[in-house]
């Protein structure tokens, strides 16, 4: 008889460990719409399946809760069940012995108070409030609405032209979305129930590599309206792109040097390279639009003289200005906000780092965006300083790990305190005050003083400040545009109350947000001003998308973007993502399942060929 | 072309072929259930599943195309299981009280479990405990729908109805009312295009046949029943009889030999319609004229053809804008009841409290045309009791045990039993058009057209434009049939895009011989060839003309006066804001 024995897993138990894997990414794939007491019963069912039975709680409550819950998705419950189910929760959440019955309960509590409308409408209609009305995922998850299942056939086939030009139909900037979109299209993707998402982005930046010269979309009949856009950025550009192609004859008025907006004053050239802007930006142009650049509305010329002027005006000045901290010595030299350093860059006016020590305050995409700028422009050292810890930074965990691979250092919970300055009145050090990680609140734990770490001095010769943008907007609120805490205050059709002709869109309505939002805010602001003009023009394309391919649907991994080694990037501001080969693209694209085939989107979903 | 290979058989198909139709060229029957040709092709029932080589899942073959090369097998053992373990799925959740389904025999559920073999399911039985109201026209039975979807396809594509939808997702969803919650209390136009559409039971009319069984054994009742226009091209249909033998004057034979008092036909409203409808347009083109000459309001054209209840429904509830142009004339069908009520029963020297007036109709929405409180005579009872539809008039023919091929035919009674050419086409889209356009030729011009001048408006085109010289003017008419179509030229109205004078609608594809309440064919859209029937008789009628109706002479010469007289107002003319829809606004 032995003593001790190692312990091995069983079969069983490996299939269930699977299991749990595919479970775990079939709920990353759910879509939205399901009715939500149905999936609390699922879930339900599964916390009662990992009960060990010893207490009553969770051994006996959890599975009366079911009957409950399924009561009253069978329409044969009142609102008194809907008490004993809250009631029943809540005992079971008091008095169970460990976190799987607690737990459990906990979540049947959270949907009784989160969608009660919902078991109420079983309760008092035997129906769901949800509506299936996302029928394929990456399409409706794309705010811009792009045919993605579309030109993933169209690539898988070769026809790379014939792909972005489908793309062109809703978003007139496949290139820059080829490289740096956010890519909400892949979230809810479906073949994550099978494997992983889809590298719908890297297919993207793929075709569009593959295209050749930028064809000059077709033109309709002019109209002989006359429109402003103000604002050069990715709304501005693609709401005159697709005035343009209506035949409505389009102004854009630009406040700094170049268009592009964000895209040129915002994003580093290492992720979006210039002449890749720069040739999308000649590809829109195509479409017939005057640019004004270097003019600043309310100082060179008057809202009131361009709303004489034109028939119609879209605002889309996006979100430029910078914020402040707060805190003492903020003014000092060197004290740079990332903004303003990211401005000068785009104007390619890098700032010389050489042998100097950067601290970086914020951790959103821009802190890591001027970092990383700020290693390329020579630092010595680079220190991003958080508040909280880096699990709860806003950036995507690709620049932040991106950050890390290029010599930046990231310090957690570390709270600005002060600027300390030099004699010359020049930025010495950042004083910080360490935290601990406290209590969740509304999904993330808040950062409180450590009560026995010291405060800490991270000595610096400059200072940025990347803890987000605010809005220019003060000059349209006197005008008499409706403002909400500085945004430009639309309706989601991108109207504004009592401004007849006006229209407003992207950063400067939401706040900043990505840039495919901005796209489609354009797209349909597009739409909404020809409507407002008179005219129902149709922006549709003649490419075909060639028939669905079978599958067998096969487990296959994704193929995801390679970078330049860190070593070699961090020298220099060129593009840091490598592309995809054919025999790559040619693979991933074979992996999409065709939701728009394929399922629901068949029946609800369909192929929106005009808009 | 490619070519590919279904159960070793070669084919080589055009491009984009469907495997399903590939197969049928190779002789290969695929079965298939939630299917309907260019209106559901979703794949839903997994019945057509078939295995193609190379490749370890099954694939539709109802809505995917077939590639060079293909090498197809439809009964393979996978297939075969597959297909055999979905019908069996469906069946888990289908009321299959067959014996008392009024779908019994003509079923696509039962065709396909009957091919497959099935004997029993091996699953538990999970049928929905739903109940619709059973007063409504149209019915909806809960624990029979296969959720097939193509009766939301139907009411969304074809009719833009936008009644029925999806409601609740995973084990419980369902086919329901969209937006309300009970379809009585929904702006249904009661086409019923989902019944015809329906592969099962599980939507279907009201069955009022016992209420019109219970007049006819009711000695103090005199009963009358109208023929509409339509039901001549197919009440024969689930007989096996041939149009030209399933005449009207058979069926005139045998609703004599059930009982029925007195047998007309709705084609002499239809003639009266037409008197009165064009005698209206007429009199709205001297008024626009007048108003002009004096710069007041101008006349709002077109005006709206108003015979066909399901688009008059369909107006008030999407167009309500538009319901001021609908001829105020009642439709054939209440014309005749109010007719009945007053003039037949002054003929009969007997109260008209005494008669019980059945329409036979190709539609659900006449059940609840004759049930609108404005739809009433002077004692205030419903001018016409209860309409059937010709499906219910099939079963009431086969529950009395009578076999149609045994009458002769015979004539109907008189006066009301007479209807010219004109009336008769009335059940074919451009009908209308065409037979108002004859007599307002003649009423203008004071002598005959060319019968057949007008047979532009014919035919299936779902949008159907002409412009006629009549009296110096040229007079602009669309047709329509179909909501759908409808729904567009509505929509081009509103915005200025189009200008009619005069304007047919019919809210069933081809007219009401595609009605909802016509006999069901599973996937086989009978509307055209029942119309050219319609257009044939009428060809060969030497009555064509609906001025020249002898009765019709008679009924305005002895009783009513003129069209537009007091009395004709009175009794044949109705205001259609006098009832409202659920959701009417």
């Amino acid at each position: 008889m032995s003593r001790l024995s190692i312990f091995t897993e069983s079969d069983a138990q490996k299939t269930v460990e699977m299991l749990y894997k595919d479970l775990e990414r079939r709920i990353t794939a759910s879509q939205p719409g399901l009715c939500p007491v149905d999936l609390a019963s699922s879930f339900l069912h599964l916390c009662h399946a990992q009960s060990c039975g010893k207490c009553v709680p969770c051994r006996v409550g959890l599975g009366q809760l079911e009957v409950l819950i399924d009561s009253v998705l069978d329409g044969k419950a009142t609102m008194y069940t809907l008490r004993t189910i809250e009631k029943t929760a809540q005992s079971i959440y008091y008095s169970a012995d460990c976190a799987i019955g607690q737990e459990a309960a906990r979540m049947v509590l959270k949907g009784v108070r989160g969608f009660r409308d919902d078991y109420i409408e079983h309760i008092e209609h035997g129906r769901c409030g949800g509506v299936q009305n996302q029928p394929v995922p990456c399409v409706s998850q794309c705010p811009a609405h792009v045919d993605v299942p579309g030109y993933i056939a169209l690539i898988h086939d070769g026809r790379y032209a014939d792909a972005v030009q489908l793309i062109r139909k809703d978003n007139p900037l496949p290139s820059v979305c080829g490289l740096i979109c956010e890519h909400p299209c892949e979230v809810r993707c479906r073949r994550t129930m099978v494997d992983d998402p889809i590298n719908i982005r890297g297919l993207k930046r793929f075709a569009v590599e593959q295209e050749g010269v930028i064809p000059a979309p077709k033109k309709m009949a002019p109209t002989g309206k006359k429109i402003a856009v103000i604002g050069g950025g990715p709304s501005g550009l693609s709401a005159a792109y697709y005035l343009s192609v209506m035949g409505h004859e389009v102004t854009v008025y630009e406040q700094r040097k170049k268009l592009g907006g964000m895209l040129r004053y915002g994003i580093p050239a290492y992720r979006l390279p210039r002449e890749s802007l720069d040739r999308e930006i000649n590809g829109l142009m195509l479409s017939g639009f005057k640019a004004i650049t270097d003019i600043s509305i309310g100082k060179d010329i008057t809202l009131k003289e361009l709303r004489e002027k034109y028939d119609a005006m879209y605002v889309a000045i996006g979100a430029h200005i910078d914020r402040k901290i707060g805190i003492e010595g903020e003014d000092a030299e060197g004290v740079i906000s990332a903004v303003e350093m990211l401005r000068e860059i785009g104007d390619d006016i890098y700032p010389d780092f050489k042998g100097l020590d950067i601290a970086v305050i914020g951790g959103g995409n821009v802190a890591m965006d001027v970092a990383r700028s700020a290693i390329r422009c020579g630092a010595a050292s680079v220190k991003i300083l958080y508040r909280r810890r880096i699990a709860d930074m806003t950036a995507l965990p690709e620049e932040i790990n991106g950050a890390i691979a290029d010599g930046c250092d990231v310090m957690e919970l570390d709270a600005p305190l002060r600027v300390e300055k030099d004699e010359n009145g020049h930025v010495a050090a950042i004083w910080v005050q360490q935290e601990i990680v406290g209590p969740i609140e509304d999904g993330r734990p808040i950062p409180v003083p450590s009560t026995e770490r010291k405060d800490l001095r991270i000595p610096c010769d400059r200072l940025l400040v990347a803890i987000g943008q605010g809005i220019d907007s003060q000059k349209f609120g006197e005008f008499g545009i409706p403002l909400q805490r500085g945004r430009i205050d639309a309706f989601d059709t991108s109207g504004i109350a009592d401004a007849e002709g006006i229209f407003a869109g992207g950063d400067c309505v939401t706040g900043p947000a990505t840039v495919i939002r901005a796209i489609a805010a354009g797209k349909v602001a597009a739409a909404n001003i020809d409507e407002y003009l008179g005219f129902r023009h149709e922006i549709t394309t003649d490419v075909e998308v060639p028939p669905v391919r079978f599958d067998d649907h096969k487990p296959c991994g994704r193929i995801n973007m390679a970078e330049r080694p860190a070593h070699e990037r961090i020298h220099d501001f060129k593009l840091m993502e490598c592309s995809m080969t054919c025999e790559e693209a040619h693979q991933e694209s074979g992996r999409c399942l065709h939701c728009d085939h394929f399922g629901y989107g068949i029946f609800k979903g369909g192929r929106e060929e005009k808009w | 072309m490619v070519k590919a290979t279904i159960n070793g058989v070669t084919v080589q198909v055009p491009e984009k072929t469907t495997i399903l139709d590939a197969a049928k060229q190779a002789g290969v029957f695929i079965p298939t259930l939630c299917f309907m040709k260019d209106l559901n092709e979703i794949g839903a029932c997994r019945v057509c599943v078939v295995e193609v080589e190379g490749y370890e899942r099954l694939f539709t073959a109802c809505n995917n195309t077939i590639a060079d090369g293909m090498v197809i097998h439809t009964n393979s053992r996978k297939v075969r299981e597959a297909r055999k373990t979905n019908v069996e799925l469906i069946l888990s959740q289908h009321n299959t009280n067959c014996a008392v389904c009024n779908r019994n025999g003509n079923c696509a559920l039962q065709k396909v479990a009957g091919n497959l073999n099935i004997l029993k399911i091996p699953f538990e039985k999970q049928i929905s405990t739903k109940k619709s109201s059973h007063d409504f026209p149209l019915i909806r039975e809960y624990d029979k729908c296969i959720g097939c979807m193509r009766c939301i396809q139907v009411c969304d594509h074809v009719q833009h109805t936008h009644i029925w939808d999806v409601v609740n997702t995973g084990a419980r969803t369902a086919v329901d009312v969209r937006d309300v919650y009970r379809l009585e209390d929904s702006n249904c136009v009661l086409c019923g295009q989902c019944i015809t559409h329906c592969p099962v039971g599980a939507l279907r009319e009201r069955d009022d046949i016992d209420r019109v069984l219970d007049a006819l054994e009711d000695p103090d009742k005199i009963t009358i029943v109208q023929v509409a226009p339509s039901i001549r091209t197919s009440w024969g249909e689930p007989f096996g009889l041939a149009p030209e033998f399933a005449t009207y004057k058979r069926l005139v034979a045998v609703l004599r030999a059930i009982g029925f008092n007195y047998v007309f036909d709705t084609n002499f409203t239809a003639d009266l319609t037409i008197m009165e409808e064009g005698s209206e347009f007429l009199e709205k083109v001297t008024k626009a004229a007048e108003a002009k000459a004096k710069g007041e309001e101008p006349e709002k054209f077109p005006m709206f053809t108003s015979c066909c209840p399901g688009w008059v429904r369909f107006c008030k509830g999407h167009f309500p804008e538009f319901v001021d142009q609908l001829s105020t004339s009642k439709s054939p069908q209440q014309m005749f009841g109010a007719i009945a009520k007053s003039y037949y029963a002054k003929l009969l020297g007997v109260d008209p409290s005494k008669l019980f007036v059945v329409s036979i109709m190709p539609c659900l929405a006449k059940k609840a045309e004759c049930a609108y409180p404005s739809m009433v005579d002077d004692q205030g009872a419903q001018e016409v009791d209860c309409a059937l539809t010709t499906r219910e008039v099939v079963r009431l023919i086969r529950s009395e045990n009578l076999s149609p091929v045994a009458f002769k035919e015979a004539e109907p009674d008189m006066p009301l039993g007479i209807g010219s050419g004109a009336g008769n086409i009335f059940g074919a889209t451009g009908g209308v058009m065409e037979a108002a356009l004859r007599t307002a030729y003649y009423l203008v011009k004071g002598e005959n057209p060319d019968p057949d001048a007008f047979r532009a408006v014919r035919g299936m085109d779902g949008w159907k434009e002409a412009e006629f010289e009549l009296a110096g003017t040229t007079l602009k008419v669309a047709v329509v049939n179909g909501l759908g179509n409808a729904d567009r030229l509505m929509h081009a109205l509103q915005k200025n895009e189009v200008s009619y004078d005069f304007v047919e609608v019919m809210a069933c594809p081809g007219g009401c011989v595609g009605g909802g309440g016509q006999p069901i064919h599973d996937g086989i859209e009978m509307a055209k060839d029942r119309g050219q029937i319609l257009y044939a008789q009428d060809a060969a009628d030497t009555l064509r003309f609906s001025h020249e109706n002898p009765s019709i002479v008679a009924v305005y010469k002895d009783f009513l006066g003129k069209p537009l007289s007091e009395k004709a107002e009175h009794l044949l003319h109705t205001d259609h804001h006098a009832w409202k829809l659920p959701q009417e606004v």
